[in-house]
């Protein structure tokens, strides 16, 4: 139960960006998972050659992936989304951007796992009998902390309120006199910016590759549909019912059983309440 | 006439220069023709999954080419080394083969990298009557039987428990013996087979199962598998994982405190140096399957020091496994096979070249091979080692001998086990 905890934090913690650019802005981002993957790779250089914590880089590196995300945005913007193409050939830009991301850190840096080390790497603090490893703690507790953040953010600051006003009405939200675009850009880059620390909590808890990304893409899009498009409050709670999910299972069933019970989980949910749980 | 004779005389001339341009152009032709490469085609992972094992063996491959052209190439003609990027998807190896037979014209072709990328190419092989060597796949022949399919890995005739023998056996001969185990591998094809072996040989050496489960290959957190073994107290704890689950379950068991008497088996990935740089010291004590060590009874081969040398030296620029000791020294023995067949039998000939690796026992850079049932190595030799003394994460540590104690097979054995797992875990 506790590691599912531990593992719903860390699967939430990668799943926000999707949660706000898939959810809210209604942006089929498949790349979301390749940004994750490039922000473990900033993870793994700053630690091989520096020595620097994996998560302070995430933390330090968020700057960069937010402008990232902005030319990323106002070229999906540019190219479909003002024409009107943006559903299909936006998805297929998505691709190209996944693609690319996952070649250029092959030829960089090879097609090696990659680790990072750190002092509390390899280490666990025992609770009542139940040890717990630092290894998914601090990811844990960094995740919520993100979602906090976002939570607070959406809902308290101007660019927030107008992110959720995007969503609902672009239109009105013109006639109020801001610019969806910029709003949008600065989603987007949010979006991104979560990803950079994602992926250093990502190659905190287990190794990495280019293509790693791919092993992430369904869970990340499966909380998010979960949760409810666009819900903060949701894709937490969607995390930590896919994570308790595996956890459970894998203890006591046979850990086979355990993603085919957590997507199980999915359509059930779905037949129920097609919005996801906290979706509107 | 005297017109006539002068016509005739720049008749005779220019018949005479398109004659001779025609017969030093035949020659050239039959220069170029005497130089022509003998071209060598495969796929190889040199992006996906197996990618990282994919690139060194491409290198080793490249590295056997140059070898073998410093000394004048085969049958007197350069080698070229025609290949193609597989994506480690299966799919793409029928079309890159089709691509090299009918399109690159290839005289030889040997398969990529891994079981799962030789199994597409076997049809093919067989339906052109090829002679094929397969590189590191687990009983790729055992359904087709095709008799002119050559695999270079050590697995032995029996490959699903080749990963295991070594592993049960050095348990069954421990005091005090181990009585109970627990096995748990990866939904995959390797995991699978492997704990296929590993049933086979509990049964075998009277051990009791009291866990035997499976977990699908994109598991995040292994540390709930681990405190469901652990809650089952066994002796033993074999598993078989890929390279992120090996990373995942060896990190579990020293967060939950897994401390049985014998661990390891067919952990993939903890022979690559990136892996053993970055676990450090939380591999000691584990026991587990290898194919090479930089131990004395490994070096003594011929012509292995030269080549890891080689290797290590351009490994840096093609940004691949800096040591290099897991798959190179097989990949390059594969091509050094294949070379000695093309000059033995001085042809190119598909069955000629079969008959000859079939009848003929091999000494080469990894030591002696012989094949034997199903173009499997006629006696196996995958070797089981243990990760002892070893200290914080720096890579030269692994260079020398000391660090990967050959335990099994027995004529390789370089050291004494450390027993039980925590006496050497710290």
């Amino acid at each position: 139960m506790v590691a599912g905890l531990l593992l719903g934090g860390f699967y939430a913690a990668v799943s926000l960006g999707v949660s706000l650019i898939f959810g809210l802005l209604d942006i089929a981002n498949i790349a979301q998972p390749a940004f994750v993957i490039l922000g473990s790779y900033a993870a793994y250089v700053m630690n091989s050659s520096f020595g620097l914590d994996p998560i302070l880089t995430g933390l330090l590196f968020t700057p960069v992936f937010y402008f990232l995300g902005a030319v990323v945005y106002r070229l999906y913007y540019g190219s479909f989304e003002r024409r009107g193409d943006e559903s299909l050939r936006g998805l297929v830009f998505f691709f190209g951007v996944l693609f690319i991301i996952e070649v250029s850190l092959s030829l960089k840096y090879g097609v090696d796992y990659r680790l990072v080390d750190a002092a509390y790497i390899g280490k666990s603090i025992d609770l009542g009998g139940v040890g717990i490893a630092f290894r998914l703690l601090v990811p844990c507790l960094v995740g919520l902390a993100m979602t906090l953040a976002l939570h607070l953010f959406l809902s308290r600051t101007f660019y927030g309120r107008a992110v959720m006003a995007v969503s609902q009405d672009r239109l009105a939200l013109r006639l109020m006199g801001a610019d969806p675009v910029q709003i949008k850009t600065i989603a987007f880059g949010v979006g991104i910016a979560a990803a950079s620390l994602a992926g250093a909590l990502l190659i905190t808890i287990a190794p990495v590759v280019p293509s790693t990304d791919r092993d992430y893409i369904g869970r990340m899009f499966a909380i998010t549909v979960l949760g409810g498009m666009g819900s903060v409050a949701g894709t937490l709670v969607a995390a930590v019912i896919l994570g308790v999910a595996e956890s459970l299972m894998a203890t006591f069933f046979g850990p086979s059983w355990s993603l085919a019970v957590s997507f199980g989980i999915l359509l059930v949910v779905l037949a129920v309440r097609p919005a996801g749980l906290f979706g509107r | 006439m005297k017109r006539s004779g002068t016509w005739g005389l720049l008749n005779w001339a220019l018949i005479g220069a398109t004659v001779g341009a025609l017969v030093l152009a035949s020659g050239g032709v039959f220069v170029a023709r005497g130089a022509d490469p003998i071209k060598i085609g495969f796929g190889m992972a040199l992006t996906g999954g197996l990618s990282a094992n994919g690139k060194p063996a491409l290198l080793a491959v490249q590295i056997w080419k140059d070898d073998v052209n410093k000394r004048g190439g085969l049958l007197g003609r350069p080698v070229e080394l025609v290949y193609y990027d597989d994506q480690t998807n299966p799919a793409t190896v029928p079309g890159i083969y089709t691509k090299l037979l009918d399109v690159d014209k290839v005289d030889l072709i040997i398969s990529g990298y891994g079981t799962n990328l030789i199994a597409p190419l076997m049809p093919i092989a067989m339906e052109r009557k090829l002679t094929i060597l397969g590189m590191f796949g687990l009983a790729n022949n055992e359904k087709y039987r095709y008799p002119n399919f050559f695999q270079i890995q050590p697995a032995g005739p029996d490959p699903q428990t080749s990963t295991a023998i070594g592993f049960f056996e050095l348990a069954a001969t421990q005091t005090p013996r181990p009585q109970t185990v627990a096995i748990v591998g990866a939904d995959a094809e390797y995991p699978q087979n492997a704990l296929v072996g590993a049933r086979e040989l509990i049964k075998k050496f009277g051990f009791k199962t009291v866990y035997d489960k499976t977990y699908p290959p994109s598991t995040v957190d292994y540390t709930p598998i681990v405190r469901a073994i652990k809650a089952t107290n066994a002796d033993i704890v074999f598993v078989a994982s890929y390279p992120p689950d090996s990373v995942g379950m060896l990190r579990a068991a020293h967060e939950v405190g897994l401390q049985p008497k014998i661990f390891g088996g067919g952990m993939v990935g903890l022979q690559f140096t990136s892996v053993m740089t970055s676990m450090g010291s939380m591999l000691n004590g584990v026991v587990n399957y290898d194919f090479w060590a930089p131990e004395p009874t490994m070096l003594a081969f011929p012509g292995i020091k030269e080549f890891l040398k080689e290797y290590q030296a351009r490994a840096a620029k093609a940004g691949v496994d800096p040591l290099g000791y897991y798959l190179p020294p097989y990949s390059y023995t594969l091509v050094q096979v294949l070379g000695r067949a093309v000059e033995a039998t001085k042809s190119l000939d598909q069955q000629k070249l079969a008959d000859y690796i079939r009848a003929t026992e091999f000494n080469t850079i990894v030591g002696r091979v012989k094949f034997g049932k199903n173009g499997e190595w006629a006696k196996g030799r995958t070797l089981m080692v243990q990760y002892q003394k070893v200290h914080g994460t720096g890579i030269e540590q692994f260079r020398g001998p000391g660090k990967k104690v050959v335990l099994y097979p027995e004529e390789l054995k370089s050291g004494a086990i450390i027993y039980p797992y925590s006496a050497a875990k710290n």
